[in-house]
């Protein structure tokens, strides 16, 4: 199973002081942050691509590359990939590129975004959101697997005999998730491919999510990919950890009250009660972590947002420590337990590359 | 037989509200022109104000929101009143309504449900907000509204006036003709949200183009 950390790269004030890290400060503190991931032990890091203040992240490649030459063994992913508006040719070649400098520790997950206007900044329109992430993905799909393409669509010019280069490393494209709060049509997407389903439950309710899980998990065994069971998912999670669980609750309430996203809104108690965020102490997330498993079935990878709501960068890097020393090893140990034998492993390079192998046998 | 569901949703403020009172007045003068069993559901909107906004922010009701709107879409009948604020709805009720759409953008899911829809204001010169702001409303979801929409200004409550034609009459004509749309041909079913299968979403792609 996989373990790791997602980023959504605002720059959001200290609730606590008004400080406001600069774009380049919190550029420079997503890296920090994805080298402490893999300093303390986690699996991936992931970062999210926006095109609009108050966020940075519009260059995700550009970020992952740099984050590549300073790692080994960090795998480099993304939440999300704008499916809807960047290019399928630009996607299927920075991503191949990124595959070849990262010896293989890349995989991505697709999105539509949520933001409307960033459509037309790109040429499209909302309207035809779900359309675009169909056929451009389909096209991704082919770019990455067929050497020479001809192709003609409804929302690009046609290409003739064409190749993206570079080709995927070892003729191995990166694995794809599709991320989606709550689209029914993407889960089916994820579904149809054999591809990964991230949802990302972190603002919602649990109910919501297992419908949208057993779907993706339900349809995967449709298309013939294997059992139910054997489907792979993402989860999101996110929290707040001190030793001692009331000085969690009192240092990170100032950072829930005015959180962008849910701020001003639920208490933090009746937030903590509905969705994944846990606030208190390393077991209490353990705790509620490992329900998970109990909610959506064993699944692959774990992805925690940990940066965000004005939180200081020093702060984030206390929680990665207690994330890597204290919560992780329990998780890979419990989740470890009761696994059936036959549901798959989080899917890497080096795997699918075995996997491939043995296919052509 | 499966008792008729009724939810009464009731956006007064005060208590005891007005708004309320006429709610139940609707309800038991629906209930008198029924001959089967009515469950009857009343939901005090002001209980969930906070919900509601809280709903707002976060784009997911609570435990409780969620369980007054599955029961709201699950039921054969709704009575909706609300006081009458700035010549229209609150925006407590106007709220309530639009969250009630939270896991789709489906704003067909009060397709075919009868509506008795009804008001309170401080004037009688209030009353056309029912006509001009709350009918529309349900209009545009695709509710059957009763024709009969029930005003009460303070007057009503007394001995009403020479313009108002006692309330009692008005209550009783719009149950009745609520009563009949209860009775008639059985509610619009909710559709099980439905995938599309994927190579039926990519061929509807490609049909577009070749058309």
């Amino acid at each position: 199973m996989h373990f790791g950390i997602f980023t959504v790269g605002d720059v959001t004030p200290d609730p606590t002081n008004g400080t406001e890290p600069t774009e380049a400060e919190r550029i420079k503190a997503m890296v920090t942050l994805a080298l402490k991931a893999e300093e303390v032990g986690l699996d991936v890091f992931a970062t999210g691509e926006h095109h609009n203040p108050p966020f940075v992240p519009s260059s995700p490649t550009t970020m992952l590359g740099y984050i590549a030459a300073r790692t080994k063994t960090l795998l480099l992913s993304t939440s999300t990939t704008l499916i809807t508006t960047n290019d399928p040719v630009k996607i299927a070649e920075d991503y191949a590129m990124l595959q070849h400098l990262a010896d293989g520790r890349v995989d991505l997950m697709l999105g539509r975004g949520n933001t409307g206007p960033v459509y037309p900044w790109f040429g499209q329109d909302i309207r035809n959101g779900i359309p675009l992430a169909i056929e451009n993905y389909a096209l991704l799909h082919k770019l990455w697997r067929e050497d020479i393409v001809d192709w003609k669509g409804k929302f690009r010019t046609p290409l003739q005999s064409f190749t993206s280069t570079p080709r995927p490393l070892d003729g191995v494209p990166p694995f794809v998730w599709h991320g989606s709060i709550r689209s029914p049509e993407i889960a089916e997407q994820a579904a149809y491919y054999g591809d990964g389903f991230f949802a990302n439950n972190i603002f919602w309710p649990r109910e919501h999510f297992v419908a949208l899980i057993n779907l993706y998990r339900e349809r995967y065994a449709h298309y013939g990919h294997g059992t139910p069971e054997q489907a792979i998912v993402g989860l999101g999670g996110q929290v707040f950890m001190r030793k001692n669980s009331q000085d969690a609750v009192r240092e990170f309430r100032p950072y829930f009250d005015n959180a962008p996203v849910y701020g001003h809104g639920p208490s933090l108690e009746e937030f903590t009660a509905e969705t994944p965020l846990t606030v208190g102490s390393p077991q209490e997330v353990i705790d509620k972590t490992l329900t998970f498993a109990e909610s959506f079935g064993h699944y692959q990878r774990q992805l925690f947002l940990m940066d965000h709501a004005g939180l200081p960068l020093k702060v984030v890097l206390e929680q990665m420590d207690l994330l890597g020393e204290q919560v992780v090893p329990v998780l890979r140990k419990e989740f470890a337990k009761n696994r059936p034998a036959d549901v798959p492993d989080a899917p890497t390079h080096a795997q699918l590359v075995n996997t491939q192998l043995t296919n052509a046998k | 037989m499966e008792p008729l569901k009724l939810v009464v949703i009731s956006a007064g403020l005060s208590q005891p509200s007005s708004t309320r009172l006429l709610a139940d007045r609707l309800t038991s003068a629906t209930r008198r022109h029924l001959d089967q069993s009515v469950e009857v559901r009343i939901v005090e909107l002001r209980e969930l104000a906070s919900d509601i906004a809280h709903n707002m922010v976060t784009s997911f009701p609570s435990a409780a929101l969620r369980d007054t709107i599955e029961a709201t879409l699950a039921a054969d009948g709704i009575i909706a009143v609300t006081p009458v604020f700035n010549a229209s709805y609150s925006g407590l009720f106007k709220s309530f309504f639009d969250v009630l759409f939270f896991d789709t953008a489906d704003e067909t899911l009060l397709a075919g449900k009868p509506v008795l829809i009804s008001a309170t204001g401080g004037t009688a010169r209030h009353s056309l907000a029912l006509e001009h702001a709350i009918r529309p409303l349900f209009s545009y979801l695709h509710a059957m509204v009763v024709p009969t929409a029930v005003f009460a200004a303070p007057e009503d409550w007394g001995e009403g006036d020479a313009q108002t034609q006692g309330l009692a009459r008005r209550i009783a004509r719009a149950a009745g003709e609520f009563a009949e749309l209860l009775k008639g041909k059985p509610v619009h079913e909710r559709t099980k949200e439905t995938v599309v299968p994927f190579a039926q979403q990519l061929a509807a792609l490609r049909d577009e183009k070749q058309n």
